[in-house]
């Protein structure tokens, strides 16, 4: 007979408004092995730890009921202080009466009613209880970034300079993601190049450091600190080895019809190419849809001017597999599709662009040059119309019901960039509110508006018309109470930002969850922000959701520092709760085997000596240090044979019958 | 609010569907409306007004009549909030309070061409019919 504890606990008021949490310890105090029960203001606090740790020695408690939050926020506290008392771990359980219990109930008694049989019912599982040994699996010291942008570099520099192996996973042919299309950087105004450049180059020369530059992951196995990745290298048709970088290929390419995708689509480069100058790796690819020699067998003009003869128009994809430790989603962002949009026009007109295409039109190294010239007839515009929340906050099909957070800063930027290059220019902003909580954030958005005269004007834009050139824009300026119309020469759109498309199914093969909008989510928002609650899997940058620069450089911070602290273990302390298989039970059926989504359970051979019978069956056996206790097999099961440790089918029909008693 | 603004309130939401309490306050609404330069009250006041419960004004106001019922403030508005219906249902409220109807039922035939939305020609007798 086990000896145990009940403890309920208020959490402030968060139970103890809901549930008569007395109540509660009064009901079970007779229940079948409990020799107390008791409550407290917060269980979780160091007097509460006490009071079960103190009333583990003083009756000699075998098992341990916490009535508290859900076992997710709190089950490895409670666990650990049994173990300080001498108690085995996983002899405590937890009876979820707050997220479970009170705060989905509003009614007093039905509340309290319900944490009694919530209570209850864990005492009839512990009843059942045996205590666990944990094992050890060894941990990989290598860690793996998907994403090369400014939140992976990040990540892969922490992780590298602690002394760990890191690769990064990036689509594209170069690293630098979003931050390197950028001009100026909010809220100092220093180029982007400037101060991602070096940090690319410092990736790629980085010892640690092995870039998979447009590659793609495309198959994960195992489980936290050991990981088992396929990733599939794409075919460039240039020998990385050979290729100096020296250009000559791009130059002669005679396919000039591609969009530059660096250059959001507003000037064309080759088939054969380098995103842009300072890419890293500075090697070309091609791109078969654009390439005569792949369209028509012809033209091989690079592969003739190659001085190095790098060029292998044969090369095919190469799939590399490898261990890791650890792997970071640092998966990135991309702004919305706007053909939803039609009022503001911009599928019709070239001057309508988006703030991303605005950021390539005002950089040096954009298509103009950093000349600011309209794309319709090259001129320079005068009056320019900047509208924010273009998508965002929008609860429609057509947006995304979240703040994008990094618009009303970028616009800032840009109205005063523009209004400081050109003098001559007319800057609107029309807003629905300027959000800029951050450090000088604010300070910088009233210089747009206070130095620099940018027209701030609260309200939104309804209607974009082109007539004869003019973009006739009508919107509504909320505070003086009147509808403007102005003709413009651009109008710049704030688009919301979206997360990558890559990330939806990568999730799916880390088994990570996300949210509704596709942004992954975190172990905890508050206590785990860089975690995913995937062990092993971490968050770096607007993957989690929509962040600046500051903050992803922070997070890829934070998210290389968990992964270092994970590395940093030669063994992980493994879930005991795993599955095991009855011998004699087991009719070989596979059924197990190809419900496991972890690949844990294979069948062997084996001599089975059944009652005297000595036969050779074929059974089911758990590889416990890949089983992750999901359960499924043992409710697939036929014959009853597969159970999981910890959460034994007699354990959960005894919690069952305590629930309907 | 008074117990009378909250009935009137009570009554247009119900006829309308609407909830006000989505709005932002963004000003699509009156960015995007035609007849704006007409109206006393704009798209974003009806909104407003509604949700305060001070519908009494919107009633007297000439407004009420010059919405074109071309319901751009509720293609366009990013929350979902519709402000048309909400004009339409103080519409309503006025002709009931009126206890009259503007439209006068031998002459529906003529006015109808099958091209227009049905519901543009609800709101056009509505308004011109009397």
């Amino acid at each position: 007979m086990q000896r145990i504890g009940v403890f309920v606990c208020w959490c402030g008021s968060n139970i103890a408004a809901t549930v008569d949490v007395a109540a509660v310890a009064e009901a079970v105090k007779n229940e079948p092995g409990v020799v107390l029960a008791t409550d407290y203001q917060y269980m979780c606090s160091e007097v509460g730890q006490t009071k079960i740790q103190d009333a583990i020695k003083e009756h000699g408690l075998t098992g341990v009921v916490v009535c508290s939050c859900s076992p997710r926020m709190h089950e490895a506290t409670f666990r650990k202080t049994a173990a300080a008392a001498g108690l085995n771990p996983y002899m405590v359980e937890i009876a979820n009466i707050r997220e479970q219990c009170s705060w989905i109930h509003k009614d007093k008694a039905e509340g309290t009613e319900k944490a009694i049989i919530l209570a209850k019912a864990a005492i009839a599982k512990l009843n059942l209880n045996a205590p666990l040994t944990a094992g050890e699996s060894p941990v990989v010291k290598r860690a793996l970034v998907i994403g090369g942008g400014i939140a992976g570099i990040q990540t892969a520099l922490d992780i590298a300079d602690a002394g760990y192996e890191v690769d990064i996973v990036e689509k594209s042919p170069t690293i630098g993601g979003k931050m390197a299309q950028l001009d100026k950087t909010f809220p100092t105004l220093d180029c982007a190049a400037c101060i991602l450049t070096p940090k690319m180059v410092d990736a790629a020369q980085h010892e640690k450091i092995h870039l998979y530059t447009y590659s793609e992951v495309e198959k994960i196995s195992g489980f936290v600190g050991n990981f088992t990745v396929d990733i599939r290298k794409k075919a460039r048709n240039v020998k990385e080895d050979l290729c100096t970088g020296c250009g000559v290929c791009t130059e002669k390419c005679p396919s000039r019809k591609a969009k530059s995708e660096f250059n959001m689509g507003l000037n064309t480069r080759g088939a054969i190419y380098v995103p842009f100058a300072q890419a890293v790796p500075n090697i070309p690819v091609i791109d078969h849809e654009a390439c005569i020699h792949y369209k028509t067998g012809k033209c091989g003009l690079c592969e003739k001017s190659c001085p190095s003869h790098a060029i292998d128009f044969e090369q095919q994809d190469e799939i590399i597999t490898q261990q890791y430790g650890a792997i970071i989603a640092a998966t990135g962002f991309n702004p919305i599709s706007l053909e939803n949009f039609d009022e503001f026009g911009y599928a019709d007109n070239p001057d309508v662009v988006t703030s991303l295409e605005f950021e390539r039109l005002m950089n040096a190294a954009g298509p103009t040059k950093g000349v600011l010239l309209r794309p319709s007839d090259g001129k320079h515009p005068k009056t320019l119309v900047f509208v924010q929340c273009v998508g965002s906050r929008d609860t429609t099909d057509c947006g995304k019901p979240y703040c994008s957070k990094i618009c009303c800063m970028y616009t800032a930027k840009h109205a005063m960039l523009v209004r400081e290059k050109y003098p001559d220019t007319e800057v609107y902003v029309f807003y629905i509110d300027v959000r800029t909580p951050g450090k000088n954030f604010d300070e910088f958005q009233r210089r747009a508006v206070e130095q620099y005269g940018v027209n701030y004007v609260k309200g939104m834009v309804g209607k974009v018309a082109e007539e004869d050139g003019v973009l006739k824009v009508q919107a509504s300026d909320l505070i003086s109470g009147t509808q403007m119309h102005i003709d413009a020469d651009m109008v710049i759109l704030a688009a919301a930002i979206e997360p990558d498309k890559s990330a939806r199914p990568l999730a799916t093969m880390l088994t990570a969850s996300m949210d509704t909008n596709d942004f992954f989510t975190e172990a905890h928002p508050k206590l785990r922000p860089v975690e995913s609650p995937t062990a092993g899997v971490f968050l770096s940058g607007v993957c989690q959701g929509p962040k600046d620069i500051p903050e992803t450089v922070a997070q890829a911070g934070a998210a290389a520092s968990k992964v270092i602290g994970l590395l940093a273990k030669d063994k992980l302390t493994c879930n005991p709760c795993v599955a095991g298989s009855n011998e004699l039970l087991c009719n070989g059926c596979s059924a197990c085997q190809n419900v496991c989504p972890y690949g844990a359970i294979e069948y062997v051979e084996k001599e089975i000596n059944d009652h005297g019978v000595r036969e050779t069956r074929r059974v089911a056996q758990v590889n416990e240090a890949v089983c992750q206790g999901c359960g499924a097999c043992t409710v697939t099961c036929p014959s009853g044979a597969m159970d999981l440790k910890g959460f034994t089918n007699q354990q959960i029909m005894a919690e069952v019958d305590a629930i309907c008693r | 609010m008074t117990e009378a603004q909250k009935d009137l309130k009570e009554q247009v939401l119900r006829m309308s569907g609407v909830d006000p309490g989505k709005c932002m306050t963004c000003g699509k609404c009156s960015g995007t409306c035609p007849a704006y330069d007409e109206m006393e009250y704009h798209p974003h006041q009806f909104v407003s007004m509604v949700k305060k419960g001070n519908i009494e004004p919107l009633m007297r106001s000439e407004s009420l009549w010059q919405c074109l019922s071309c319901f751009a403030c509720m293609e366009r508005c990013p929350r979902g909030v519709e402000p048309a219906k909400l004009i339409e249902a103080v519409r309503l409220l006025v002709i009931r309070e009126k206890g009259n109807n503007h439209l006068n039922a031998q002459e529906i035939p003529g006015k109808l061409d099958e091209n227009i939305p049905q519901q543009a020609i609800t709101s056009a007798f509505r308004k011109y019919g009397k």
